[in-house]
């Protein structure tokens, strides 16, 4: 047992344990604290990777401005409390019954079908993963994803505004 | 080659077939283009046709002089199956020529005088395309003679023979409008019609019997036949003799079946002349002459055509007694005189039976034109009184036909009163104009071969000249009994002339067959068995005696005192109830409807009604077949259409909703719900990429 | 650091799994949202993990690349869905899902 093996294990626990709690959480600000616990915890596992330009990345805006947009909008609508009566009880039984289904079918697909996915882990290479090595990917051979992707951003921001604006008649 | 060259060479012989043509061609001409050339053009047309047919028998009776036995001319194979072979020729021979000469001769005078006749007949009646019509019938009927006349076997003689019948119903009913209740002429024309088929009937069986006795229809072939194994099959040749027997009675108004005749009067005087007169009611005549082979063997058979035309004449002269229509005395005179030549016939006399078949076609037909003229100037009288405005006798119930609204037309109608004194002295057997001859030659074979005959004949004559006498006396003389009378004017030339012409003919008709010359006798000896009859000066002198006693009595009844305006007839005193039944046919009419027409219109009505009707119809039709189709398809419409077509179509329909309306709960509306339902199609993918 | 990849992929699938239960079971829209950034999650990791199997290779840093937009898409898919969120908020004062149901048939 490496130390990477026992760091994974944590980290994974800790993963694990905060996503089943914003699932099960009643008020909705707690699940948003156990979700951004979720996306640390990938960060820190996107580390162990040697994928450090993208942990960053994740902390930064999934983690700083993702999950803060979300509280904002919680905080906005009132929301944490929801939920009253609980209608459709079936769905809660059909929906763990399925869900068992897709884990069986991902671990035949993971461990029965194929002996080892991916083989032995060979050393990275110096700058692996880095922004440097990263960004140049990026502008290299991305470049346009790249252009299309800050236009989406901006077609976003638009919609957000247009989507929240007041219909009622302003006085010009 | 000359003229007597060509008549020797036999040549002629090739024209008889246009004896048939002429007529037929005028008729057609005159069908088709009639309505175009006007009155004077059609009649023209119709008898100048007539008049060359005439020519043509004129041609064949010289070539016959050249070579008397005769000859057999071919138009076309007609029929030819299996056995049977019946070509359309045209027998050529001494019996048949005269018959031609006689039918065409007279058929002129009297197409001629009907130009006269009908252009009155259409001043008066009005319609003008009934004058063209007249004349393509009557052309038509002379064709129809010519082919039942030239005939070589007995089909062909019966197609003659129908179409003879056929033309008489059309021309009996000429003015098929007019009549008693608008209807009397075409059922006068009806009952000529449907009697005469009683007797086609009797020709048909014979000729089948013919056929299978013989095994051909030809008149050679069965002649021959008859006199080689005549005497083996006398009882074939008696039904064969016995049924032509019924039909010559049909055609020549015997008894039983000469109730025709006197309604066929209705007709116009022409047709009266011609077909009921003088050719086609010789038809029957000329066809037991000529199967005189039969006859010869057939010994009942003669006897009894003897007895009939016999009894016949007598019947048929006194009812001719009481008759007060003028053109009704002469029907039954016809009809008696038919009965002579029969008798005449009958007992083995064919020349004499033809002789006065030849003469009394003329003194006949004499007559029938000539009281035609007189019918026409009473309507002339009785029209000119209309339109000077007095009217005394009434409109339509004055009859110009009857004789009690006649009387005293000697002075007014000279030349008529002339020629119908010929005719009616012929008809009385008057030496010595042609009747004489002719009636005597028959007496005289009757006294030699039957008594029974020869008194009946006798008292026949004897009624003869009475009521010619009587019917001359009440019309020409006395003093008018009616206003008509009194204005009758006589009638033009296009008429009178073919009367004197006739009343020639009349007179010196006699000399065909004068005893000791005996011409006729020997013209037909090349066809038919003949013995010269001897003059028996016995005989001769009684029928003249009881003739001219007649004509004495009638002038004593009729003469001295004239019959005077609205008196009845002094005979009815005299006679009694012997006058009534003359006057009145012997009710035989009467006892025919009710014997034969009464149940069979009964038979018919029950056939009609209860039968066809009540059963066929009303159960049958209506109760089993349109209710049993009814009620099939109302079962197929309630119980199978709308039970189970129905339930198949609405049940699709309720099927559709009521499945529909479970499956409705799928859409909840839930978001959760149809994410759910992704999450399945991702799972059922997945496993087909993993599993599959 | 010689992390496993299969251990990786399977805690990718199990927080896939995961989310997939929230988006079903949770009836808060902000919630199922949320569950919705836990898979797209497990998408990037999983990405991470291949990314660094094939390593030295040069074109291992596609992984990176990829989950660099995935994140970018992702934040303006979160902007864009909370705006809806609001927007129904106000027209429905409620984000109860199961509030939106005119589709019921």
């Amino acid at each position: 047992m490496t130390i990477d093996l026992i760091l994974f294990f944590g980290i994974a626990f800790i993963a694990v344990i905060s996503a089943i709690s914003m699932l099960v959480s009643r008020n909705a600000i707690y699940s948003a604290l156990f979700l951004v616990l979720n996306f640390v915890a990938i960060a820190s596992l996107y580390l162990l990777l040697n994928a450090a330009f993208i942990a960053m990345v994740q902390v930064t805006v999934y983690a700083g401005a993702i999950m803060v947009l979300f509280l904002f909008v919680i905080m906005l609508l009132g929301a944490e409390k929801v939920e009253t009566s609980p209608s459709l009880p079936w769905q809660l039984p059909v929906a763990i019954l399925l869900g068992l289904v897709l884990v069986a079918e991902f671990a035949y697909v993971l461990f029965g079908r194929v002996a080892q996915v991916g083989g032995e882990l060979v050393g990275v290479g110096e700058g692996f993963g880095s922004p440097a090595s990263v960004g140049r990917t990026l502008f290299d051979q991305y470049l346009i994803p790249f252009e299309v992707t800050s236009i989406l951003l901006l077609v976003a921001m638009v919609g957000a505004i247009v989507l929240t604006r007041d219909d009622r008649k302003e006085d010009r | 080659m000359s003229f007597s060259e060509v008549l020797q060479g036999g040549n002629l012989f090739t024209y008889a077939p246009l004896i048939i043509a002429f007529p037929l061609l005028g008729l057609l001409v005159n069908m088709i283009f009639g309505r175009r050339f006007g009155e004077r053009a059609v009649g023209i047309i119709a008898s100048g046709a007539v008049g060359l047919s005439f020519v043509v028998a004129i041609l064949q009776f010289f070539a016959l002089r050249a070579h008397p036995e005769g000859t057999s001319v071919l138009v076309a194979d007609w029929i030819t199956i299996g056995q049977l072979a019946v070509p359309w020729s045209l027998q050529v021979d001494t019996l048949s020529v005269t018959m031609m000469l006689m039918v065409t001769g007279v058929s002129t005078l009297i197409h001629i005088y009907a130009i006269g006749y009908m252009h009155e007949d259409v001043r008066f009646q009005g319609e003008p395309g009934r004058f063209t019509r007249f004349f393509v019938y009557f052309n038509l009927f002379v064709a129809a003679m010519m082919v039942l006349v030239t005939a070589d076997n007995f089909l062909m003689m019966f197609v003659g023979w129908e179409g003879v019948g056929l033309c008489s119903y059309l021309l009996i009913g000429f003015w098929y409008e007019k009549g008693e209740d608008g209807i009397g002429n075409a059922i006068a024309g009806k009952k000529a019609f449907v009697t005469n088929r009683i007797g086609d009937f009797g020709f048909l069986i014979a000729m089948f019997l013919v056929f299978g006795a013989v095994g051909s229809l030809q008149f050679a072939d069965v002649f021959h036949w008859a006199h080689e194994h005549g005497l083996e099959n006398v009882g074939v040749i008696t039904a064969i003799t016995l049924f032509l027997l019924l039909g010559a009675t049909g055609k020549s108004a015997q008894i039983p079946l000469f109730v025709w005749l006197p309604d066929a009067m209705a007709g116009p005087t022409p047709v009266s002349a011609l077909i009921h007169a003088a050719t086609m009611v010789t038809a029957g005549i000329y066809m037991v002459a000529r199967n005189q082979a039969l006859y010869e063997v057939a010994g009942l058979s003669s006897n009894l055509v003897a007895l009939i035309g016999a009894a016949t004449a007598l019947f048929a002269a006194t009812i001719a007694v009481a008759q007060f229509d003028i053109k009704r005395v002469l029907a039954y005179s016809t009809i008696s005189q038919l009965g002579f030549m029969l008798a005449a016939v009958g007992i083995g006399a064919q020349v004499a039976g033809m002789f006065h078949l030849i003469t009394h076609a003329f003194f006949k037909a004499l007559l029938f034109l000539s009281a035609g003229s007189v019918i026409q100037g009473i309507e002339h009288g009785h029209h000119h009184l209309e339109h000077a405005g007095a009217n005394p006798e009434g409109g339509e119930a004055f009859d110009p036909n009857d004789m009690r609204n006649m009387g005293g037309l000697r002075s007014k109608m000279k030349i008529t009163f002339w020629v119908y004194l010929i005719g009616a002295l012929a008809l009385s057997g008057i030496f010595p104009l042609a009747g004489f001859w002719s009636k005597d030659e028959i007496l005289a074979d009757a006294s030699h071969e039957s008594t029974v005959i020869f008194l009946l004949l006798t008292l026949a004559a004897f009624f003869t000249a009475f009521y010619m006498g009587r019917q001359i006396l009440m019309v020409f003389f006395g003093q008018p009994r009616s206003e008509a009378a009194e204005h009758a004017p006589e009638n033009p030339p296009v008429m009178t002339v073919p009367l004197i012409l006739l009343a020639v003919g009349a007179i010196l008709g006699g000399a065909l067959n004068l005893p000791g010359i005996h011409t006729l006798t020997d013209w037909l000896e090349h066809t038919l068995h003949v013995h010269v009859s001897e003059f028996n000066i016995m005989v001769a002198g009684l029928s003249t005696v009881l003739a001219l006693l007649a004509i004495g009595i009638a002038w004593l009844v009729y003469g001295r005192q004239p019959l005077g305006r609205g008196k009845p007839d002094p005979l009815r005193r005299m006679l009694g109830p012997i006058f009534v039944g003359m006057e009145n046919k012997w009710w035989v009419d009467e006892l025919y409807q009710f014997l034969i027409v009464r149940p069979y219109i009964a038979l018919a009505d029950i056939l009609a009604d209860v039968i066809d009707g009540r059963f066929w119809h009303d159960w049958f039709h209506d109760t089993v077949l349109a209710r049993s189709f009814r009620e099939g398809t109302r079962w197929l419409n309630e119980a199978f259409d709308m039970r189970v077509i129905d339930g198949i179509a609405n049940g699709l329909g309720n099927i559709t909703k009521v499945v529909s309306g479970r499956m409705r709960f799928l859409q909840t509306g839930y978001v959760r719900n149809y994410a759910l339902s992704f999450l399945v199609g991702v799972l059922l993918v997945l496993s087909y990429f993993i599993f599959g | 650091m010689n992390v496993p990849t299969d251990y990786v992929l399977a805690l990718s699938s199990i927080l896939f799994v995961l989310g997939v239960l929230g988006v079903l079971v949770r009836r808060n829209a902000i919630v199922i949202f949320m569950s919705i950034e836990l898979m797209l999650n497990s998408a990037n990791l999983a990405l991470i993990a291949f990314a660094r199997a094939m390593a030295p290779a040069a074109e291992a840093q596609r992984g990176h690349v990829l989950v660099f937009f995935v994140i970018a898409v992702a934040a303006a898919e979160v902007a864009v869905g909370l705006a809806l969120i609001v927007a129904i908020f106000r027209s429905k004062r409620s984000i109860d899902v199961d509030q939106v149901s005119s589709l019921r048939g």
